[in-house]
């Protein structure tokens, strides 16, 4: 079977889109370069009008493309930087997630907003490596954070057909993932859907993106002890709360591994929803970024802060033995 | 101008004013929660631009908003059954005074947040022209907003790429308390200049010279020329916010109000017309606004249980709040 990159499953989504559907259009800083090697060729493809090169204007082409979509378009916005999402946050909760309701279901406000690179870039340090999307869960905007290739494809896909503002994180971690794929199955993945990577009975672990590849090695490392269920919601907001909820109720322990910063990160809100629905043998746990974490550049740093296996593995022995 | 055209903008500014009045009649009595922004004084801005525009243009404007829903054409019964709250209002009770919008004739909507309309006209502009229309759009904003680096952002966009934008900034001297000498370094039109845009001072308080200058504006875009700015000197006769009833703050000198609301635009319009003629669209307008707040007062209540209707255009429910 052909290896498909994570990077070029992103590619091919937005190809294939364009391709489907003449109302898809790109907007961003050095997409017809593909300076973020995403949308490399698809200016000779698709053309200047559909691959739009932009100022360095975030604020002002984020509500363009609010403008746009109100007008019937589906623009797909590419961030060259995940903090750039603070920069327009404002854009986005304010407006473009605000007009549906607040015109009365008058207006749709399909964009995407597309940041490959999410998370620690190592040695991009403090402004680089930003990872915000609890942000975007918190306010209700769809939020997904694809872990693989077939589900970088899929989700994309998707979000580019949703009629709601979709914010798609690509984490740095994950864009170099690579799998065997066979291609006339590249499909859409429906947004609000969950995966079980990897079945197990003792305890369920929540991945989320990149870290759902560092929470297959641990299940697998420690499969002579435990037998560890790996679940990767995709889809941040809206969470597929009922599937995980299945998976808890079987394994009654819950361990989260998110690169959220731990206040009011997505962690807390797995683990309060699930206390609040299933009964847990052992107090769930959390492994995630420190509080108000700012990356620091030094490798070795950098590495402290983010969620690690080691970790994981800790955190995992502890529900195993408080139960 | 003709007769007819001439009769129709004093229609405009005399609905404007008189429902203006009739809302801050039902903000006392407590039908209207929250309290407006008066556009009373303004009126002849959003009267005559509006005339200079078609059915398939499109506008957005400020928190001061009612003046151009109007103006472009939206049904002031329904409109003011939504500063109202009520089911039958033009966002079904959602929205309210500040983000008042009808889209079936191209209102896409007050904004609340200053600065921000331009970049969501320039996108809708650029849409609809890139689907074939010969749309214009217009953005309205107040002096306060030429230093929202958004608003100055989106000018970039639209001169570069020659949308066909129309930036009308109403001028009335105050954002808020804080005067023009005391917030705008350089100038309002310098600002068009820097960006290579044509830009137009004109007297806000003069219908027909709001509607001249806008006319030819119009002309120029629809004939392939870039955006332009238009500053329409402007006095606003009332509070800034209808909060203002209550707590008198002092900031506005009582001789310059008095010279201010001594060049009013219904009364400079209606000096155009003749008695009979000018008594005629009173009576109009008069029997119009009484059979708006019966219809606005009689309208039903929106139900509770669907206060987060329309949240999610993709058709995505959101969780409840309660324990
Ligand atoms: C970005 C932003 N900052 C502050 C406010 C609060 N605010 C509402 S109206 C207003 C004054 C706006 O002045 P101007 O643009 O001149 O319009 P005017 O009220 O005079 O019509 C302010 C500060 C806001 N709504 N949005
Ligand atoms: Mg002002």
């Amino acid at each position: 079977m052909p290896r498909l990159s994570y990077r070029r499953a992103l590619t091919r989504a937005l190809a294939d889109e364009l391709a489907r559907d003449e109302t898809v259009f790109l907007l961003g800083e050095d997409i017809r370069v593909g300076a973020a090697n995403v949308t490399a060729g698809l200016l000779k493809r698709f053309g200047p009008e559909r691959v739009r090169d932009t100022p360095l204007s975030e604020q002002a082409f984020t509500s363009f493309a609010t403008g746009a979509a109100l007008a019937g378009l589906r623009p797909v916005v590419e961030f060259q930087i995940p903090s750039l999402l603070f920069l327009v946050f404002e854009q986005i909760v304010n407006h473009a997630h605000k007009f549906p309701l607040m015109t009365g279901g008058q207006c749709a406000v399909p964009v995407t907003y597309l940041v490959p690179g999410s998370g620690s870039r190592t040695g991009w340090a403090g402004q680089h490596s930003d990872h915000p999307y609890s942000l975007f869960a918190h306010v209700g905007v769809t939020t997904v954070v694809p872990a693989t290739p077939a589900d970088a494809y899929g989700l994309l896909v998707s979000a580019v057909r949703c009629d709601d503002p979709v914010v798609v994180f690509a984490p740095a971690g994950a864009l170099d993932v690579r799998a065997d794929v066979d291609f006339a199955a590249l499909a859409p993945v429906p947004l609000g859907r969950g995966r079980v990577h990897r079945p197990g009975d003792d305890v369920t672990v929540v991945a989320v993106g990149h870290l759902v590849h560092d929470a297959l090695a641990v299940a697998e490392e420690l499969a002579g002890e435990a037998s560890v269920e790996v679940y990767d919601p995709r889809t941040l907001y809206p969470f597929d709360w009922d599937s995980l909820a299945e998976s808890v109720a079987r394994t009654r322990r819950l361990v989260v591994v998110d690169d959220s910063n731990r206040s009011c990160g997505i962690a807390g809100e797995v683990i309060a929803t699930m206390v609040e629905r299933v009964p847990l043998v052992a107090p769930p746990r959390r492994v995630t970024r420190p509080d108000g974490a700012v990356l620091p550049f030094a490798p070795a740093l950098d590495r402290a802060v983010q969620p690690g296996r080691d970790q994981l593995r800790t955190a995992i022995h502890h529900v195993l033995k408080d139960g | 101008m003709s007769d007819a055209d001439r009769v129709r903008l004093y229609r405009t500014v005399r609905l404007i004013r008189r429902f203006e009045e009739r809302a801050i009649e039902l903000v006392r009595a407590g039908h209207i929660v929250g309290g407006i922004h008066p556009y009373l004084g303004q009126e002849g801005i959003a009267a005559g631009v509006c005339a200079a525009l078609g059915a398939d243009d499109v506008i957005a404007g400020t928190h001061r908003g009612h003046g151009h829903v109007l103006a472009k054409g939206a049904d002031p019964a329904r409109m003011l059954a939504e500063l109202c709250g009520r089911a039958s209002g033009l966002n079904a009770g959602r929205g309210g005074s500040m983000h008042a919008a009808d889209f079936g004739v191209g209102v896409l909507g007050a904004n609340a947040i200053v600065g921000a309309s331009g970049a969501i006209v320039t996108g809708a502009v650029w849409a609809r022209r890139r689907r074939g229309a010969d749309t214009v759009g217009v953005s309205f904003f107040g002096d306060g907003a030429v230093n929202e680096g958004m608003l100055l952002e989106a000018f970039n966009l639209a001169a570069l790429w020659r949308v066909p934008v129309l930036f009308v900034c109403e001028n009335n001297g105050y954002a808020t308390t804080m005067p023009v000498a005391g917030a705008v370094a350089g100038s309002i039109t310098g600002r068009a200049a820097a960006f290579g845009m044509p830009a137009t001072v004109v007297d806000g308080q003069d219908p027909e010279a709001v509607r001249a200058a806008a006319t030819a504006a119009v002309a120029r875009l629809r004939a392939g020329g870039g955006p332009e700015l238009i500053e329409a000197a402007t006095y606003r006769f009332d509070a800034h916010h209808t909060f203002e009833h209550q707590v008198r703050l002092d900031y506005r000198p009582p001789d310059e109000v008095a010279r201010g609301r001594s060049r009013d635009p219904v009364a400079i319009q209606g000096a155009r017309l003749s008695t009979a003629d000018r008594a005629a669209v009173d009576a109009g307008v008069e029997r119009e606004l009484a059979a708006a707040v019966e219809f606005a007062l009689a309208g039903p209540e929106p139900d509770p249980a669907d206060a987060l209707a329309h949240l999610y255009a993709s058709g995505l429910t959101a969780r409840t709040g309660g324990g």
